[in-house]
């Protein structure tokens, strides 16, 4: 198991919006979260990569407890994240914006980087060359020197990849990776996703579109007002009386 | 008159006015510095007074030699900033301007009152040390600096700060803590930059370094151009000279400050130095010439 | 002794608070620091004082004029600078940074017209008169003062509090886009907001000109910092907040320089805004840091 959800609860003041969550997300292939808006799915995000504390129970990654682990030492520990409204550095070319993700892995010291030393040089050079490769591996290399902020929207997601991808993570946090995309964007997506797990990268993602997590997720599991109602393939959750009541009369996007 | 004579006479005149070139350069770059990394610091002059009166007192009061006391100059603030940099840092935009502008004041009433400082006399007859050499040195080690720390993990860290704090910290950098080296590098420069300015102006007061002189700062640097280090030395250039050019329209030459900071704001919102403003300015005329060339 | 230093801090306190109501009201409906509002203060004190002068009005008749005519100036600064800047969506620090300008402007021109000396109100405009209760000395300028301030942020608390206005320049420091939507008319309002705010700063002024009987083109500066540490202190944006922060900071500064000493008056407003700033960045009765689009 890569991750592990153990009874977590959260609550904002008066308000609850885990209660008990406990599911496991296997190490390789994509797992699925999925559940009606409101139901505590980014929080589940929020608490993995330390923005939020959680109330009670623990989260073990990798065989080690993170619930208390700073933001910005998630990535050390091997988790990566891209966000729902895509949050790449709009004024920074596409390459740049990938080496940003290499930050904890360049290992100069203030001398180098000073005196313009060799070691400092190499470093730089061989972080931009894998991050032209990373580039190439979204189809996005031949516009590495443009700036993020020219391109389309699912270009944008598509170098949000890649810059998580630039963190070296075990697991892969997607947050609502295809919302606000038209069908052939989807379907493009779901590709470079596929793409991005056949290279060894554990994917955990939280959508709402039912009809493209049962495609590509090879778990799913299913939050209802914060709680898990179902975990399973995504043949069993199909089949879940209670997730079929819960959206029931819902339509989808 | 010969060369000589006339080189003499024109620096007798204007020596003053050329080191404060060089001088404001160092305090532009130094909001700069902040600027990159997305923080609105007014504190800027103030850590200029520290430094300037820090260096002050070692040379008139302990005689000790000019380079340690601009040695002194750059760390003193440096700590200072430190200091207050760790609780204030977490604050966002306008609340760490206004944190900052409080800093400022608190400094100068504390700098009026003490009677080490000379009160709000202030110390007077600071030894004339400053060379022109000393100057060029010192902003030149400065823009050194600085443009490596640009090309470097530090820099880019910095503009991913600007750009995203939550992103950025998500991708492994240490938001807090690259906040924090930019606003002490930013004091030492501004400390460095006070203590050279105070060895030359033989009189240093708690006025000089008050709110109207964060703004001054402030102001050479939004109008030069936060995009790079060409643009905040073009502004304070440009802004040091125009007191001269200005000079008779006395009174108003101040006001015009201000309205050049309204007009720079609203206009030129990135900057009389603004690279990609002027890579597509230059695109659209080789475009027109190109143009033109066909239709003859 | 203490009830004399009570009456003082009461005046003070009254005029912190009206200053603070005009600046705390530009930053929660227009979502701007308005950083001139220090200068506008000033030229409420001139006008009142040129009104006098020239045109040899009654004093409240000044009074109301010069609220007029730096509402006006207020009106004119949000139309030429401050829309330009609404329209572009600048990011917030940028529109502070262009109010500065706006001050040194506003200052300088001041210096250059009226020069830089201390100017007085012409004999005899001040009333003399006072009242003596006790041991207390109450002059008619700091009852004035009170009066009016208090009148003035007790009509402007009804006007947000009880009527449609209010409820709309309510809506818009929440959300300007829901209040569009809702068929407000944000611009209107922004323009009106403007003027009120800069009215009462220009009142503050002419309060101040009275109290000390002493104009200048700098007085605008420590007031404006006196202001910035008001409205941290009390929550940026909230209009009890401003009042109780000025009143609480009027309180403070007579009190130090009563029992501790003069020199650090000035450094009393920016001891208060550090602490709360380490503390409870939010002040009194903020709530929201960041404000939605």
């Amino acid at each position: 198991m890569l991750l592990q959800f153990n009874q977590i609860s959260k609550n904002f003041g008066g308000l609850q919006v885990l209660q008990g969550v406990q599911f496991h997300v296997p190490e390789g292939g994509i797992f699925g979260l999925i559940g009606p808006n409101g139901a505590g799915k980014t929080t589940v995000f929020n608490l993995i990569t330390g923005l939020l504390r959680a109330s009670s129970g623990n989260i073990v990654f990798d065989g080690q407890d993170i619930g208390n682990v700073a933001p910005h030492k998630i990535t050390e520990r091997g988790i990566a994240r891209t966000f729902q409204n895509i949050r790449v550095f709009k004024e920074m070319t596409l390459l740049e914006n990938v080496v940003v993700g290499m930050h904890d892995h360049l290992d100069y010291g203030f001398g180098g980087l000073l005196l313009n030393l060799g070691s400092f040089r190499k470093i730089e050079k061989e972080a931009r060359e894998r991050a032209l490769e990373l580039l190439s591996w979204v189809r996005l290399d031949h516009k590495a020197e443009m700036l993020a902020d020219s391109l389309s929207y699912g270009e944008q997601r598509k170098l949000e990849f890649a810059r998580a991808l630039a963190t070296k993570p075990k697991l892969l946090l997607l947050d609502e990776p295809v919302a606000g995309m038209n069908p052939s964007e989807k379907t493009e997506l779901m590709a470079e996703i596929i793409n991005i797990k056949q290279r060894g990268f554990s994917i955990f993602m939280i959508e709402h579109d039912m009809r493209f997590v049962m495609g590509l997720c090879d778990r799913v599991a299913v939050l209802n007002f914060g709680k898990i109602i179902a975990e399973g393939t995504p043949d069993e959750i199909k089949n879940n009386q209670e997730v079929i009541e819960a959206y029931l009369g819902k339509e989808e996007a | 008159m010969t060369m000589m004579e006339w080189w003499d006479g024109f620096w007798a005149t204007y020596n003053t006015v050329i080191f404060s070139v060089g001088v404001n350069a160092m305090l532009a770059l130094s909001i700069y510095v902040t600027l990159s990394c997305g923080l609105l610091s007014l504190a800027n002059a103030a850590f200029m007074g520290i430094g300037a009166y820090v260096a002050s007192l070692i040379t008139m009061q302990a005689g000790l030699p000019f380079p340690l006391a601009l040695l002194a100059g750059g760390v003193l603030p440096a700590l200072v900033a430190l200091l207050i940099g760790i609780p204030t840092l977490r604050l966002s935009g306008v609340y760490l301007a206004m944190a900052t502008l409080g800093f400022g004041e608190v400094v100068r009433v504390i700098v009026l009152n003490m009677e080490v400082t000379g009160g709000p006399m202030g110390l007077n007859g600071v030894p004339p040390l400053t060379e022109w050499w000393h100057i060029v040195l010192l902003l030149g080690v400065t823009v050194y600096f600085l443009a490596r720390v640009r090309r470097s993990k530090i820099g880019r860290a910095f503009e991913a700060i600007k750009e995203d704090e939550v992103a950025a910290r998500l991708m492994g950098v240490n938001v807090a803590g690259y906040k924090l080296l930019a606003f002490v590098i930013g004091a030492a420069i501004a400390g460095v930059a006070g203590a050279l300015n105070a060895h030359y102006t033989f009189t240093i007061g708690p006025n000089n370094y008050g709110f109207e002189n964060a703004v001054d700062i402030l102001t050479m640097a939004v109008f030069g151009g936060t995009s790079n280090l060409i643009g905040p030395m073009i502004g304070s250039t440009i802004l040091s000279l125009l007191p001269e050019v200005l000079r008779h329209f006395k009174d108003f030459r101040l006001a015009a400050n201000g309205l050049i900071l309204i007009l720079v704001v609203l206009y030129l919102p990135k900057g009389i130095w603004d690279p990609r403003r002027i890579r597509a300015f230059m695109q659209r005329r080789h475009a027109g010439k190109s143009a033109s060339k066909k239709v003859n | 002794m203490l009830e004399q230093q009570l009456i003082n801090a009461l005046s003070l306190g009254s005029v912190y608070a009206l200053f603070a109501l005009g600046f705390t009201l530009v930053f929660g409906v227009l979502g701007v620091i308005n950083l001139s509002h220090g200068a506008i203060f000033m030229l409420g004190s001139y006008a009142a004082l040129l009104l006098v002068e020239k045109l040899a009005l009654p004093l409240w008749l000044a009074m109301l004029a010069a609220m007029v005519a730096t509402g006006l100036i207020g009106l004119i600064v949000d139309v030429l600078v401050l829309k330009p800047l609404r329209k572009r969506n600048a990011p917030h620090l940028i529109p502070m940074i262009a109010t500065i300008g706006v001050a040194i402007m506003l200052t300088n021109l001041a210096q250059g017209l009226f020069g830089a000396e201390n100017k007085r109100f012409p004999v005899g405009t001040i009333p003399e008169d006072s009242v003596t209760i006790g041991n207390l000395h109450v002059t008619a300028v700091q009852v004035g003062i009170v009066v009016i301030a208090f009148v003035l942020m007790i009509v402007l608390l009804a006007v947000m509090r009880r009527t449609q206005l209010g409820r709309a320049l309510r809506a818009i420091a929440e959300s300007p886009k829901a209040a569009y939507l809702l068929g407000i008319n944000v611009e209107g309002l922004f323009y009106l907001t403007s003027f009120a705010a800069a009215a009462l700063g220009g009142a503050a002024g002419v309060l101040v000109g009275l109290s000390f009987n002493a104009i200048s083109p700098f007085m605008g500066q420590p007031m404006l910092h006196k202001g910035i540490a008001v409205i941290i202190l009390g929550g940026m944006g909230d209009i009890r907040g401003a009042m109780i922060g000025g009143l609480f900071l009027g309180f403070a500064e007579v009190l130090t320089v009563a029992y501790i000493s003069s020199d650090f008056r000035d450094a009393v407003a920016f001891g208060l805004l550090f602490l709360i700033l380490l503390v409870k960045p939010s002040g009194m009765f903020g709530k929201v840091l960041e404000r939605k689009a």
